[in-house]
């Protein structure tokens, strides 16, 4: 019977004792897509994540765009965080075309990096907390987060969707004073995510929710290729800013947080210090920067590749490291654009951790994939 | 893979040149092999050393090699890659379209979290599968060998290249469609000719 079945269609024999339960799309536990799990009492057995309900097509378009038209929807995948997702494009382009960038945009560059880290982090945060019925931690994150939006804003003119990374450096230099803004803004910040530690992070609620659910070994998450926080979390000292520095990370102090457990709680610990870390790059970089110069390089009107080549260009988002690979024929569009994407990566763990735990565990140890659907479909 | 290679030379000439991205560097480190970072060297040597004339290096830049191999060869030099040179698991599955040469690329990068000399290193292993006019996927002659027995984190990326180029991967336990509605009854997306309204 299964032979006759178009590829991709498969029969499931239905068990008595086994109860299959969609998870999504429109749950709002499951952000926008759906988990099939298989439950035994209250015990998952199986599970089967089923993305692709926001899949847009962002590598097709890629190949009829140019190589600036790119830059608006290639961050559409992970709007607020729009500066990471950008840059490993953009590194590519500037490979590809082999324009060198003026020292003061790469400063300028990991700047945008970092706030966009935050307000990413601060974003899933939010999530994260709601869904563990933490309603503070929603509203916390939620409003903290304006503090390093108005900054992006001032940056770049808009709130979100900056689009300010462009292969030759960045749109705008920085406004006036801008400086002195940033550092007091993130000096308030990072004193009010210190405060989430008492409320959430040594919260007895949350410690016993998420400790020791969905266990991820070290060398399973070598294994399952899984990136970001969700390796660090299980004790590979793996982050590209220290690996394969970009830009000028390479004369930055970067310490990316290591926790050894692996479980929910680890994972849900270490964006939280990614971002105490942030803040102290941020303060660096603010420091180091080259107080005046050009911040960007004057590209000719429709750069083209200079004839057949690839190149696959990785940095270190707010979800791990993302990868983009554009392959160039010498023609003003990419002829492929592949977006390695961290929530993809992490994707594959979610079957593995989920076997064996309860239901009541599913968002604690979903969300703490730091997973973002509309990224991983694309 | 003979049946490829002889129709190649055939197709180049009278295909674009720029249809070819991904195989012409090859020539720029044959013409000045003094330049070539070391370490990356030596990695590819390792490689050549072990296979002789399977494979092709495509182009050995800083930080990434690039390797290719006949789809019958790829398992073998995984295998090898894995055991033998430490990298652990794969970061991104590429299919890369070439209607031209009537073949699909599918480029693996593998990177490695556990030798910490290898962590700013990407080994690019490309191969091609024959394409076909009209895709039947999963029932055609667009077949790679899997790599998942191998690297288990291209569970994901190879179920992606199958439904968004037609390549099926034999071995895999799970080909069925990720992304794509499961009710998709066009060609495969990624390839060439399936052209996006109004462009």
């Amino acid at each position: 019977m299964t032979a006759e079945l178009p590829p991709g269609l498969a029969i499931q024999k239905v068990d008595e004792r086994i109860m299959t339960l969609n998870v999504g799309p429109q749950h709002p536990g499951s952000g926008h897509m759906r988990i099939i799990v298989q439950i035994d009492g209250d015990y998952i057995v199986a599970c089967d994540p089923d993305p692709g309900y926001v899949h847009r097509g962002e590598e097709k378009m890629a190949e009829y765009r140019n190589y600036i038209t790119n830059i608006p929807h290639l961050e559409r995948p992970v709007i607020h965080d729009s500066c990471n997702a950008l840059y490993p494009y953009v590194l590519g382009v500037e490979e590809l075309l082999g324009i060198e960038v003026p020292e003061r945009a790469k400063y300028v560059r990991v700047i945008c990096s970092e706030l966009n880290r935050c307000i990413y982090i601060m974003y899933w945060l939010a999530i994260y907390g709601i869904f563990l019925g933490h309603s503070t931690m929603f509203m916390w994150p939620a409003g903290d987060r304006e503090l390093l939006i108005d900054l992006m804003e001032k940056i770049s003119g808009a709130r979100v969707t900056h689009a300010h990374f462009v292969p030759g450096g960045v749109r705008n230099d920085l406004p006036p004073n801008f400086e002195e803004v940033c550092l007091r803004q993130v000096n308030y910040f990072e004193k009010r995510i210190r405060e989430y530690a008492a409320v959430f992070y040594d919260n007895p609620i949350l410690i016993s929710r998420t400790q020791d659910t969905g266990v991820l070994s070290r060398e399973d998450a070598i294994r399952l290729g899984t990136t970001g926080s969700v390796l660090r979390a299980s004790g590979v000292s793996y982050d590209l800013r220290q690996k394969e520095p970009y830009d000028v990370y390479e004369e930055l102090d970067v310490h990316s947080p290591v926790m050894k457990e692996g479980d929910s709680y680890a994972r849900s610990k270490i964006p939280w210090l990614d971002m105490l870390e942030s803040c102290n790059i941020i303060k660096q970089a603010l420091q180091k920067m080259p107080k005046s110069g050009s911040v960007r390089v004057k590209l000719k009107p429709n750069p083209k590749g200079k004839g057949l080549d690839s190149v696959y260009k990785r940095v270190e988002s707010g979800r791990g490291s993302l990868g983009c690979h554009i392959v160039s024929d010498g023609k003003v569009e990419p002829y492929r654009l592949k977006l390695s994407v961290g929530s993809f990566r992490n994707l594959i763990a979610l079957p593995y951790l989920l076997k064996g735990e309860k239901l009541g565990n599913m968002p604690s140890v979903y969300w703490s994939l730091n997973y973002w659907p509309v990224e991983a479909d694309r | 893979m003979s049946s490829d290679t002889e129709t190649k030379p055939a197709a180049k000439p009278a295909a674009k040149p720029a249809a070819k991205p991904a195989a012409k560097p090859a020539a720029k480190p044959a013409a000045k092999p003094a330049e070539l970072p070391a370490f990356e060297k030596s990695i590819s040597d390792k490689i050549v050393e072990k296979f002789g004339d399977k494979i092709e290096v495509e182009f050995v830049k800083e930080n990434r090699v690039g390797i290719k191999v006949n789809r019958d060869d790829i398992h073998d030099v995984a295998e090898f890659i894995r055991d033998g040179l430490n990298y652990d698991h794969v970061e991104s599955v590429s299919g890369v379209d070439y209607p031209q040469d009537k073949e699909i690329e599918v480029v693996y990068h593998i990177g490695s979290y556990s030798d910490s000399s290898l962590a700013k290193q990407l080994l690019v292993l490309a191969t091609r599968a024959q394409r076909e006019e009209n895709p039947i996927p999963g029932k055609d002659a667009t077949k790679l060998p899997t790599l998942r027995d191998i690297f288990y984190s291209v569970e994901f990326h190879e179920r992606e290249v199958f439904e968004m180029f037609g390549v099926y991967f034999t071995g895999h336990p799970d080909n069925r469609r990720l992304l794509l509605p499961e009710d998709w009854a066009d060609l495969p997306p990624l390839r060439k000719d399936f052209a996006i309204k109004g462009r």
